[in-house]
């Protein structure tokens, strides 16, 4: 499994798209054959990868506007990225 | 109506996925294709601004993700508008093609418009056993050129194989394919014998021990390439102990709209005598979605018979596929005869027994030459 550092940026592959779902409520992942739900936590984090910037500085953002322990955060997002790289709906940039 | 219903009916959760099927024109004739007997003709498809109302309509209803099909979707030439369609709506848009009338520039616009992903179908791994069942010289060549060619313009691609008794053989080879295409992913589909399939059953059913095989393989391989290739497989049911969840739930997930623009809870469904279909030359998607006496058919647990509402599994499977249940039985209301407890269990078991050890021909999928 790849464990992302902080220093490494990610981003969506083509073919998997970040969206809101109003019909459902909430946000979601689509991808070929998929669509995967995803929690508050998720959407936090996700709307915030954009293919630029590293891993660093969205758990700045993420630590600042949750108000909140930095290597916590850092610790669960790697996490949450690192599952959502072993499930082919993200990637390395 | 009644109260009661009317409440029933109000709850429908929206459907996540569609299916479109744009057209039944198609240059492959494989004996497995799960169009029905009795084709659509092209002056009887939906034109481009209905499709267009339509993929609007659905993303307004909840469906986020449209399965662009067929026949061969790149037969209408209005393929591009469509999926620009699609994609303006914010629909996630997924072609499925046989890959053998795109051409690059084709691609690319409509890569452009804002297509997703390719699933492109391979009738088996070799240019042989591929051209034979699709019943076209060439067709694997054209087809390997074009998934290099959606990988190379950046498209994602999955491999699709329906699999029976013809190319089951070549599983690992289809496994192999899909590493050397450079596809994400591999859709290993047993044959389910509705339309053509059903008319080819005795050419196509796989004997037991080769479907047992093949399942080890595929495990195997998904196994060995975890992280590098996702396979995805559709099982092979009429072996089996226990139905698959048809549609995961009729009329709970998923819709399709055929080429004449009927709106149906599965793509078989219009073999089921008595339902009535409603079209979206008449109604709105979501009317149709919530209303319909064919989606309200066969929803939730209420039409189920006695030994499916008392089952623990009846809220997992569903009581399995309508289809099958009225082919195999002769009455859409029955359990799936796969499930070991339908009396017709062991009946279908014989049938698959049977049909493996003909020798049929195909019956290659054609237009009826009656009406022109
Ligand atoms: S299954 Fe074969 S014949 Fe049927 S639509 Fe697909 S490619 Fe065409
Ligand atoms: S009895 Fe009905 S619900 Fe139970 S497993 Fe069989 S088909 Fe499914």
């Amino acid at each position: 499994m790849v464990e992302p550092d902080e220093s490494d940026v990610v981003r969506l592959p083509r073919g998997v798209r970040l969206r809101e779902d109003k019909a459902r409520g909430g946000w979601v992942l689509l991808a070929p054959e998929r669509v995967f739900q995803l929690d508050a936590i998720a959407v936090q984090v996700l709307t915030r990868v954009d293919g630029r910037r590293d891993i660093a500085a969205i758990v700045d953002d993420l630590a600042q506007a949750f108000d909140a322990p930095r290597e916590r955060i850092s610790v669960d997002v790697r996490a949450m990225l690192s599952d959502l790289i072993a499930k082919n709906v993200l990637e390395m940039a | 109506m009644s109260a009661a219903r009317e409440t029933f009916e109000a709850q429908q959760p929206p459907p996540l996925g569609m299916l479109a099927e744009l057209t039944h024109r198609c240059p492959l004739q494989c004996p497995y294709c799960s169009n029905p007997v009795e084709l659509t003709r092209k002056r009887d498809e939906l034109d481009t601004e209905s499709w267009q109302r339509v993929f609007r309509e659905a993303a307004d209803l909840g469906v986020l993700q449209v399965h662009l099909s067929g026949g061969e979707p790149a037969a209408r030439a209005d393929l591009e508008a469509l999926v620009a369609g699609c994609a303006e709506s914010g629909l996630y848009s997924n072609l499925i093609t046989a890959g053998v009338n795109i051409s690059r520039p084709r691609l690319d616009a409509l890569a452009d418009a804002g297509l997703d992903h390719v699933q492109l179908s391979v009738q088996g791994a070799t240019a042989e056993v591929n051209d034979r069942i699709a019943n076209l010289p060439g067709a694997f060549e054209k087809k390997r050129a074009f998934a290099r060619e959606v990988v190379d313009a950046g498209l994602p691609l999955t491999l699709n194989s329906v699999i029976h008794r013809a190319n089951l053989h070549q599983i690992p080879d289809l496994v192999e394919l899909a590493l050397e295409l450079g596809a994400h992913r591999l859709e290993i589909a047993h044959a389910q014998y509705y339309g053509w399939a059903l008319e080819n059953r005795g050419a196509l059913m796989p004997p037991r021990d080769q479907v047992m095989r093949a399942l080890d393989e595929v495990e195997a391989a998904r196994e060995r390439l975890k992280g590098k290739l996702v396979i995805d497989a559709v099982v092979p049911d009429y072996y089996a102990r226990l139905p698959k969840p048809c549609m995961n739930g009729w009329g709970r997930q998923s819709l399709n709209v055929s080429p004449s623009g009927k709106v149906l809870p599965c793509h078989a469904a219009e073999t089921i005598p008595g339902l009535e279909f409603w079209s979206v030359r008449d109604r709105a998607l979501g009317d149709i979605w919530q209303h319909s006496p064919a989606f309200n058919a066969f929803r939730g647990t209420a039409w189920m018979p006695d030994a499916c509402q008392s089952c623990e599994r009846r809220e997992i499977d569903w009581g399995g596929c309508r289809c099958q249940a009225l082919m195999l039985t002769g009455d859409a209301r029955q359990m799936d005869p796969v499930c070991e407890r339908s009396p017709y269990h062991d009946e279908i078991q014989t049938l698959a027994i049977v049909d493996s050890q003909r020798d049929d021909d195909f019956t290659y999928r054609r237009f009826s030459r009656l009406q022109v």
